[in-house]
């Protein structure tokens, strides 16, 4: 999914929009509205309207289970792991792509958005034959007694599959379009390589790398399919945040699988307010 | 570096390129290459007559079956949802705008598993939309409806952020110039505006329908998960590893992988030719 459309930032601001006048046009309006009103906000709302059904006390408890505080601690964690990388593995491919001229160039940057275009499910099947028992390097991680599937190293991987081109794609079309003159400049002016990118190119792209670190945590705290393969989905020990919420929906709690629900909800909506900030700021 | 490469190098001001190429590569090559690789060689494990067997199963052949069904539906409604919200977003002012432009982005930023909690909960019989729907005898909640409507969901951003900059590119003299001809404003549309977003609007709708296809969190809690009436194929894979039987999953995920990658090739061709377009009719 080479899709630059799903980070084409909103058109609020620059669109040539005129006021509504006629009818018709009314009448468009309001059927948008209310589509949005009845796909997107109601589900929205009523995450928050059944996480606090019960009351606040309900609430409070439920998210102060210890399992509920493992899945916000596992997923943390693996956030904590994976976006960092995620970032220097986005530079790295921005500054090799953008900054320099080389054969492949295009390829590498197809193989970039490789992970867009594959469901995180095959991801999961990918490492499952890679690093499970039966799979490719399972009898060599069996025997250096190393466990990576259905444990943290393999719910990272799988992340890091899945969050693979956030970064990256957010910071490259920038550095693209930025050139390369003023960093020729600094060079010759003595500056050192490191010195060039943090005096340079850093202040350049740091609103675009910001919201690609965002968009990469969304994700990254949101991951379900890929991680679902890989984790074994052991309670308070390999189950994260978005697992959490399925397992209590199987366990027909309703209230509790929503809390949890809403803890994702709420990093999901603080990102969309970041975005919208850092894209003004970006603009 | 190698002699080969001197040319490229002869030229290269920059510092820098061998790390970040380096390092580039070697995370593209142990976090994404690999792990397909591994999935591709057990698929030659299996041999094509095993392989053939497995994925023409009857139970294989109908969650195909549903997952391209649904994920047509919930393609078909964001084609026509997508291109309302794009038109409305760059061709209208009015007040909450902004708020609408920026709930478009829900859907990507919100975890599946949580949508698909969410609108299961929402249609269910006592909920909000299901006490409506199931007394009047539409049950969404475990039927292939429910399926469409998750996918609907999770593709929502696609043909809108897709149609959305060819819009606004798009000079409106020259629908102004319709106008004053005497078209009417379905004319204008269907003979000036729509000719010169369809590029963008089937590239939108080309990776709406690949996520569709993809999509497993929002659906499992939606489709009751019954075989041959609502087991998408991702799911069944899914199944399949649970059983240990690492062929039959291995097979399923490379036939959805092989759709992934045809529809990859032919949103990229349509987005060039959108690109293309687009220059043209500036």
């Amino acid at each position: 999914m080479s899709a630059p459309d799903m980070i084409a930032p909103g058109s609020a601001a620059t669109g040539h929009g005129r006021p509504a006048r006629t009818m018709g046009a009314r009448a468009l309006i309001g059927l948008a509205v209310i589509l949005t009103l009845l796909i997107v906000v109601a589900p929205l709302v009523y995450i928050f309207a059944r996480a606090f059904s019960e009351g606040w006390q309900v609430y409070a408890s439920n998210i102060l289970d210890p399992a509920m505080l493992h899945a916000i601690w596992l997923t943390s964690l693996v956030a904590v792991i994976v976006v960092p990388l995620n970032i220097a593995f986005g530079i790295a491919a921005a500054w090799a792509v953008a900054k320099h001229r080389f054969p492949g160039r295009g390829v590498l940057v197809t193989m970039i958005e490789i992970p867009f275009s594959i469901s995180p499910i095959i991801a999961g099947i990918c490492y499952l034959l890679l690093y499970g028992r039966q799979g490719l390097l399972g009898p060599w991680l069996g025997e250096v007694d190393l466990q990576v599937m259905f444990a943290l190293p393999g719910i990272v991987l799988v992340t890091m599959f899945v969050t693979a081109p956030f970064v990256a794609r957010e910071v490259l079309p920038l550095m693209q379009a930025q050139g390369t003159a003023q960093e020729e400049a600094a060079v010759t002016l003595g500056a050192s390589g490191w010195q060039v990118f943090r005096r340079v190119t850093l202040p350049n792209i740091r609103f675009a790398l910001l919201y690609g670190a965002v968009l990469c945590t969304a994700r990254a705290v949101g991951e379900f399919g890929g991680v679902s393969v890989v984790s074994g989905n052991i309670r308070g020990q390999t189950n994260t945040l978005p697992l959490h919420v399925e397992l209590l929906f199987n366990d027909l709690n309703a209230v509790g699988a929503f809390a949890a629900a809403s803890t994702l909800t709420v990093i999901a909506l603080v990102a969309l307010i970041l975005k919208a900030v850092l894209e003004g700021r970006r603009g | 570096m190698t002699a080969t490469a001197a040319p490229f190098r002869a030229k290269r001001v920059l510092p820098g390129f061998t790390l970040s190429l380096g390092t580039t590569l070697l995370y593209l090559v142990l976090i994404v290459l690999i792990p397909i690789a591994a999935l591709i060689l057990k698929g030659a494990e299996i041999g094509p007559a095993a392989f053939w067997a497995i994925v023409s199963s009857e139970r294989a052949v109908a969650a195909f079956r549903i997952t391209l069904t649904a994920a047509a539906i919930a393609t078909a409604f964001n084609a026509a949802y997508g291109l309302l919200m794009a038109w409305v977003l760059v061709r209208h002012d009015f007040p909450g705008k902004r708020i609408l432009d920026a709930l478009m982005d829900v859907p990507f930023a919100l975890p599946t598993a949580v949508a698909g909690l969410s609108l299961t909960a929402l249609f269910s019989a006592n909920g909000w939309f299901g006490q409506v729907l199931h007394p009047a005898g539409i049950p969404v909640v475990y039927t292939i409806w429910g399926i469409a409507l998750a996918m609907a969901f999770t593709s929502i951003p696609f043909v809108v952020r897709t149609v959305q900059p060819v819009l606004e590119d798009l000079d409106p003299s020259l629908e102004q110039a319709a106008e004053t001809l005497g078209a009417t404003p379905w004319q204008v549309f269907t003979r000036v505006v729509f000719p010169a977003i369809l590029p963008a609007w089937l590239a939108g709708c080309t990776t709406a329908f690949a996520r569709s296809l993809g999509e497993f969190g929002a659906i499992v809690f939606i489709a009751g998960n019954l075989p041959f009436e609502t087991e998408i194929a991702a799911l069944l894979a899914y199944i399949r590893l649970e059983e240990y039987d690492y062929n039959g999953a291995a097979a399923i995920a490379l036939v959805l992988l092989g759709f992934a990658l045809v529809l990859l090739i032919v949103s990229n061709i349509l987005q060039s030719w959108a690109a293309r377009h687009r220059e043209a009719t500036r």
